[in-house]
């Protein structure tokens, strides 16, 4: 189990040694999640409903009162 | 009521900005991953080193797309949660299983084989690598099936049943989940990004051609590209077909303002070519178009197969009249009807309301029975008229022209492009060609995007048809913050747009230094 391990970490430390145009592409992937995960969602983009409210219920009668005002 | 118009407004432009990014590397990431094993294939049938080169080439396109276009599609989902709330919470149990299917699917499929594809030559059988370039590709479209079930959805609710109580639809079927608008949209979706990808392929590889560089390889590409593309485009207009009666079914007004039709009839035509009427309202005398060409019989074939059948215009829908297979006019349930049952129901769910705070378990069954009456109404209660269910009929008229006859030029290029390649002196000879198909590129995406603006902008105002308008599906946000992370999102995607062009170009332009015949 751990000779399989070691080879599937080797395969990945391997491919990502001998990376030519995929460096560049890793690194727009990283600033890319970073932007989206930790600028845009923290910041940005809260899930509205989880951050004001505690219960499944209180969400339900937020948008209930919301849904029968509009 | 203004700033949630505006806020209404800003939001559904914020989903659409991201959906059409979104929506420039998804179709090239599934046509191209058939393509890369389609070349795959050919190498391992045949050993032949020049189509390892070839489909080493491609599959670093494929990998340059994959990587810009990957996570792309989450930003939909924050905005599901920030500007679209009271919508996320509507739908969470349907949207969210496949959503999480996807997710996993994506991960799991995707991550593993994307990484045998680019790691794997010469470390594991050839075999085992073409397997995770096939498996990478299915897994790609089957990453699509949950999102296009998800959509599908929307368009078709079907499967739940709504719990006044959870303020959710509960899914009670999730077969069928998978209708026919489901299956055809995604055969449609997936399919058309083969003939994108096919063009793709012809575009890059003309360059070659225009350069007089790698000539064989190129020839070689194009061939697989224009029967890929072909293919797909083929199977793509045969779902369509199937798409439109679908829509004739279950979203009429879609169809009418599809084609600016408001008084429908029977045998009725198409209008190939036109301009839409500004000043054409639902309820005013004027004439619906500028200036219009007709087929005659095609409406009433293309919506109902049936040359003679009647086909319901904008008015017809309203009045809730149609007209069966059997000639028979029916009714159905008018919008003035519908918008009278819709603001019965939400009355009730506020009678619901009530009794749940008041504890009273008898008037709470009461009236959530009285609202199940009319829940299929329930989202024409937030209208004051009638017009405000029509969708813009300018912009889906024109965007439906745009696909479909893109879509016909792209039946003919593509021919031209085979029976070119199969001559290959006279491919490598007519530049003409070479370029056409260079500007067919920016067409084949311009034709793509317009099928999702029929799709989206032609079942408005609903995130969920019949049940949920965008003005109730948005959140308690100020405009103020959906018009900044607008713009924000405007500049992250044009700066990936930037980057997958500059880079590409600059992939395929070393590589004409290098022999790749």
């Amino acid at each position: 189990m751990i000779r399989v391990l070691k080879n599937i970490y080797r395969f990945y430390a391997d491919g990502f040694r001998s990376m030519t145009i995929g460096r560049k592409l890793w690194l727009i992937i990283g600033i890319k999640l970073f932007v989206f995960f930790v600028i845009l969602k923290l910041f940005f983009f809260p899930d509205i409903l989880s951050r004001d409210f505690d219960t499944d219920e209180e969400r339900a009668q937020h948008v209930r009162t919301t849904l029968t005002n509009r | 009521m203004n700033d949630l118009l505006t806020t209404v407004d800003w939001s559904r432009w914020q989903f659409a900005l991201t959906a059409i990014y979104h929506w420039l590397f998804v179709p090239l990431t599934l046509g191209l991953a058939v393509i890369v094993g389609i070349m795959e294939s050919i190498y391992v049938k045949t050993g032949d080193d020049k189509w390892l080169k070839t489909t080493k080439f491609w599959m670093t396109l494929f990998g340059i797309n994959f990587a810009i276009g990957v996570a792309t599609g989450l930003i939909l989902e924050f905005e599901f949660g920030t500007n679209w709330s009271n919508y996320s919470w509507f739908v969470g149990d349907i949207f969210g299983a496949p959503l999480a299917i996807e997710g996993l699917l994506a991960f799991f499929m995707e991550a593993t084989f994307v990484a045998v594809m680019f790691f794997g030559w010469g470390k594991v059988s050839k075999g085992f690598h073409l397997a995770s370039t096939w498996l990478t590709a299915i897994g790609a479209s089957i990453s699509a099936l949950w999102i296009l079930v998800a959509n599908a959805w929307m368009q078709y609710p079907v499967g739940m049943e709504f719990d006044p109580a959870q303020m959710r639809n509960v899914m009670d079927n999730f077969w069928a989940l998978f209708s026919g608008i489901a299956v055809n949209k995604f055969f449609h979706a997936v399919l058309s990004g083969w003939a994108l990808a096919g063009v793709f392929v012809i575009a890059v590889s003309c360059w070659f051609l225009l350069k007089k560089k790698n000539t064989d390889f190129a020839i070689r590409s194009i061939k697989v590209g224009a029967w890929t593309g072909l293919v797909g485009l083929l199977l793509t207009m045969y779902t369509g077909d199937g798409s439109a009666v679908q829509v004739t079914r279950h979203q009429p007004m879609k169809l009418a303002a599809m084609e600016g039709l408001y008084n429908g009839s029977t045998s009725q035509s198409l209008v190939a070519v036109g301009l839409v009427n500004p000043d054409k309202q639902w309820n005013n005398d004027e004439d619906p178009y500028l200036f219009n060409i007709d087929l005659p019989y095609g409406l009433s074939i293309l919506a109902r197969h049936d040359a003679n059948a009647f086909v319901p215009g904008i008015n017809d829908i309203i009045a809730g009249v149609d007209i069966n297979e059997q000639g028979d006019t029916i009714n159905t349930v008018s919008y003035a009807e519908r918008i009278e049952r819709g603001k019965a129901a939400q009355e009730s769910l506020r009678r619901f309301d009530t009794a749940r705070k008041a504890g009273d378990a008898a008037a709470m069954e009461k009236a959530r029975a009285d609202m199940m009456k009319d829940y299929q109404f329930f989202g024409y209660g937030y209208f004051d008229s009638v017009d405000q269910a029509i969708p813009p009929v300018a912009l889906t008229f024109y965007s439906f022209r745009v696909m479909v006859i893109v879509g016909s030029y792209l039946i003919l290029f593509f021919l031209v492009v085979l029976f070119a390649a199969y001559r290959k002196q006279w491919l490598q000879r007519e530049k003409w060609l070479q370029w056409t198909a260079m500007i067919t590129l920016l067409l084949v995406y311009l034709c793509s995007q317009a099928g999702w603006i029929v799709a989206e902008v032609g079942r408005q105002p609903w995130t969920v048809q019949d049940l949920l308008p965008t003005c109730a599906a948005i959140s308690d946000i100020p405009s103020a913050s959906v018009i900044t992370t607008f713009w924000i999102f405007a500049a992250i995607f044009t700066m990936l747009l930037i980057a997958e062009v500059s880079i590409m170009c600059r992939y395929i332009s070393r590589n004409a230094k290098i022999q790749l015949d």
